[in-house]
């Protein structure tokens, strides 16, 4: 079993690696002909940044269309994160100070993720108009996601899993080595649910994450007075 | 006016998001573009037999030229942000009214036959196959948007619904289904040289009729000059302005404006037409071509300044694209964009819209107001989309929602506001723009103004508001059709430089 897993994690990495990798190239070489930032709009490069920033961690944007799925949207995003940076310890030999301290945060900002993710599952079946708008992938996304949640705070809150040889066996992938997982069939579940959200990143909604960057209405500059913008496509047309 | 074939929405204090009713705007179809229509543009004219092909081919076509296409098909997660902030899904509750499932109609597509999903498990993620109903509905529903970006505002990832709507309308001229009103026009605009269709003997005609009028009320020998070479400034306005009302009274402004300053000016019959309806259809070859004729108006006149006139798409157009179409603008280094900009005055900014050029005078003190000849006007203004959203006046963030109400407040004695969230970027449109204003859309037309009428009321009721100000002959036009239907007086509707004309001392 160990190996089994150990084998879609290699498996998973590499299909969220380079298929993400595969995704922001396509991105980035797709020309944006036209300057359409969504107006009004910073005037500067550094304005951008800014106005990415209070984007990505703020939901900013989202703030100003509907207070409920802002605040469940972002309960979930920042518990996620939370959790996340936790999950750090699992794979460095020894966690630096940071770490250390964000240990207990982590852990209770699983609760966040869950319930936010709860609130914006109850939305697709009590609000009509999103209801109209769900597809059944929709549904399936926030029962990985749930799952995940889930799992991961039973391994922590309610059957302790062995995270000294889990730690062990992820220190041992990173080293191409095979150690034995703890045999506990939660953290188990709890691992190919990551796997199989790794798996499909690529692939699906998630591409919102490196899709905002690449939003041209928010990270374009409003400076068209004062810059030609021209994609290589459209600047052939100069020369007839 | 004839009797509505529809229910007209009642007007209410707020406006309330709506409980979804499928279907019920699936009825209301644009009328299609016939052979000559679609010719011109180099589009057939009916279904061809590999049109599934044509059809896949230009979406990835699309997909491969536009960034925001796609990234816009990937991004969305349906969290339901932008569900309710549609003005054509809150006047007629069709939930492919909503930005999101506006977009699904092409998404679903795109995720059929360009994503691995899609290919492999399409009951799963909402994809499905391109039939011709489908294209009817593309058809339906991207005629049912106005391209006014309230969306985008919203949208956590920024997505446009303009950008899919404007593909989709691209697709399906590829494949032969074009709508007769904007491809009509843009044949117009492009063998006369406006959208109205108005020849160059025509457009004098007016202009001296104008001219002898303005002299008859005056006494001011008040011209509006045309084709005049080595003016200083070109005036690219939208043609409404020369005969529909209340537009031409904001031209009378304009001329006004330029006569107390006393600077050379004049229209071009050649550009005799600010709007560009190429954008409304995402085929930036077109919208290129009819940019261009302001670009050959400017090297044949020898101008120095181009200034544009009220029309909202068209100052998008002008603002965001003309420095990339047409080479008017700065910081082009090629020779296409430097042959215009050694010609043009470097001193002001290119183009500039009419409303920073009175605006620069009005602060310099160069000229002066009677305010008192707008006291019978209680004004309001209502932001148009493509200003609001997709451009800017002034040399700060926001300057195209304070330079007009600026001018507004030095011109007259009554300024309301309408409520915050239907006024400045999150404005409501006023329902006709994108190539919407057309009597065969009239239902969505008036529908879709009900946000605006709702928050017009308000001010109406509460501060005995008698004039909309905005700076946007489609504005212009559908307001004053659709003003009536709401059990306002059509004359309620008029331009800012309508407000400065009126006011202006010519000296």
């Amino acid at each position: 079993m160990s190996v089994i897993i150990a084998a879609l994690f290699y498996f998973a990495t590499l299909v969220l690696v380079a298929g993400l990798a595969w995704r922001i190239y396509e991105y980035s070489r797709t020309p944006a002909p036209l300057n359409i930032p969504t107006t009004p709009a910073p005037m500067t490069r550094s304005g951008v940044v800014i106005r990415m920033t209070r984007e990505v961690v703020f939901f900013e944007s989202l703030f100003k269309s509907n207070k409920w799925i802002w605040i469940f949207g972002w309960i979930f995003h920042m518990g996620m994160a939370l959790v996340l940076v936790r999950h750090v310890r699992y794979f460095v030999e020894e966690p630096g100070f940071i770490l250390t301290f964000i240990q207990p945060f982590g852990k209770y900002a699983s609760f966040a993720m869950v319930v936010g993710l709860l609130g914006l599952w109850a939305r697709r079946f009590v609000v009509d108009r999103v209801r109209y708008i769900s597809t059944p992938s929709d549904h399936l996304m926030l029962a990985l996601l749930v799952g995940i949640g889930v799992t991961g705070m039973a391994t922590t809150f309610a059957v302790h899993t062995d995270v000294v040889a889990l730690k062990s066996f992820f220190m041992g992938l990173m080293a191409f080595e095979v150690k034995s997982l703890p045999a506990d069939p939660l953290i188990r579940i709890h691992l190919l649910l990551v796997a199989l959200l790794m798996i499909i990143f690529p692939f699906s909604k998630l591409l919102h994450a490196p899709g905002i960057f690449f939003s041209p209405t928010r990270n374009q500059v409003d400076n068209p007075r004062e810059r030609r913008h021209l994609a290589p496509w459209a600047a052939a047309l100069d020369q007839d | 006016m004839a009797a509505p074939k529809f229910d007209v929405p009642e007007l209410t204090h707020e406006t309330a998001v709506p409980k979804i009713n499928p279907g019920s705007m699936g009825h209301l179809k644009s009328i299609v573009g016939t052979e000559p229509v679609q010719k011109f543009m180099g589009y057939p004219w009916q279904l061809p037999e590999d049109w599934k092909d044509k059809a896949l081919g230009r979406m990835g076509d699309l997909l491969g030229k536009y960034r925001s296409l796609r990234v816009f098909m990937d991004a969305c997660v349906h969290c339901g942000a932008c569900t309710d902030k549609c003005h054509y899904f809150l006047g007629t509750a069709d939930p492919n009214n909503m930005p999101v499932a506006r977009q699904e109609l092409m998404r679903k597509v795109y995720r059929r036959y360009f994503t691995l999903p899609g290919k492999v498990a399409p009951w799963l993620v909402g994809a499905e196959d391109l039939t011709e109903d489908t294209l009817w509905q593309w058809y339906n529903y991207y005629h049912q948007c106005s391209e006014c970006r309230r969306c985008s505002v919203f949208c956590p990832y920024g997505i446009d619904t303009a950008e899919v709507t404007m593909a989709g309308r691209e697709i399906l001229n590829t494949v032969g289904i074009g709508q007769k009103y904007s491809n009509e026009i843009l044949g117009k605009v492009q063998k006369i040289g406006n959208n109205l269709g108005l020849p160059g003997p025509a457009l004098e005609d007016t202009l001296s009729g104008l001219e002898e009028d303005l002299l008859d009320d005056t006494g001011v020998a008040v011209k509006f000059p045309i084709d005049v070479q080595g003016a200083e400034v070109l005036l690219v306005t939208p043609s409404a302005d020369f005969f529909s009302e209340p537009h031409v009274e904001s031209l009378i402004g304009y001329a006004k404006v330029f006569h107390a300053l006393g600077i050379s000016w004049t229209l071009s019959s050649h550009a005799s037409e600010a709007g560009n309806f190429g954008l409304f259809n995402g085929n930036y070859e077109t919208m290129r071509k009819v940019a261009m004729r302001i670009r050959d108006a400017a090297l044949d006149l020898g101008v120095k300044r181009i200034v544009v006139g009220e029309c909202g798409h068209a100052w998008r157009v002008a603002y965001a694209f003309w420095n990339t179409l047409n080479g008017v603008g700065y910081g082009g280094h090629d020779k296409f964009s430097q042959m215009l900009q050694k010609q043009l005055d470097n001193r002001y900014p290119q183009p500039a819209h009419i409303c920073e050029f009175t605006w620069d005078h009005i602060q310099n003190g160069a000229l002066k107001f009677d305010k008192e000849a707008n006291d019978h006007r209680i004004i309001t203004y209502h932001d148009s989309c493509n200003v609001a959203r997709g451009s800017r006046m002034g040399n700060m963030s926001g300057g195209q929602f304070i330079i007009p109400r600026n001018i507004i407040r030095a011109v007259a004695n009554n300024f309301h506001d309408m409520a915050q969230e239907t006024v400045f970027e999150t404005t409501f449109c006023c329902g006709g723009g994108g190539g919407m204003l057309t009597d065969d859309l009239m239902e969505a037309r008036v529908k879709g103004a009900l946000p605006r009428m709702n928050a017009l009321n308000n001010v109406v009721q509460e501060q005995q508001v008698n004039f909309m100000a905005t700076i946007c002959a489609i504005c212009k036009a559908q307001f004053t059709k659709v003003l009536p239907y709401y059990g306002f007086d059509m004359s309620m509707v008029g331009g800012v430089h309508q407000l400065v004309g009126t006011a202006i001392k010519l000296g």
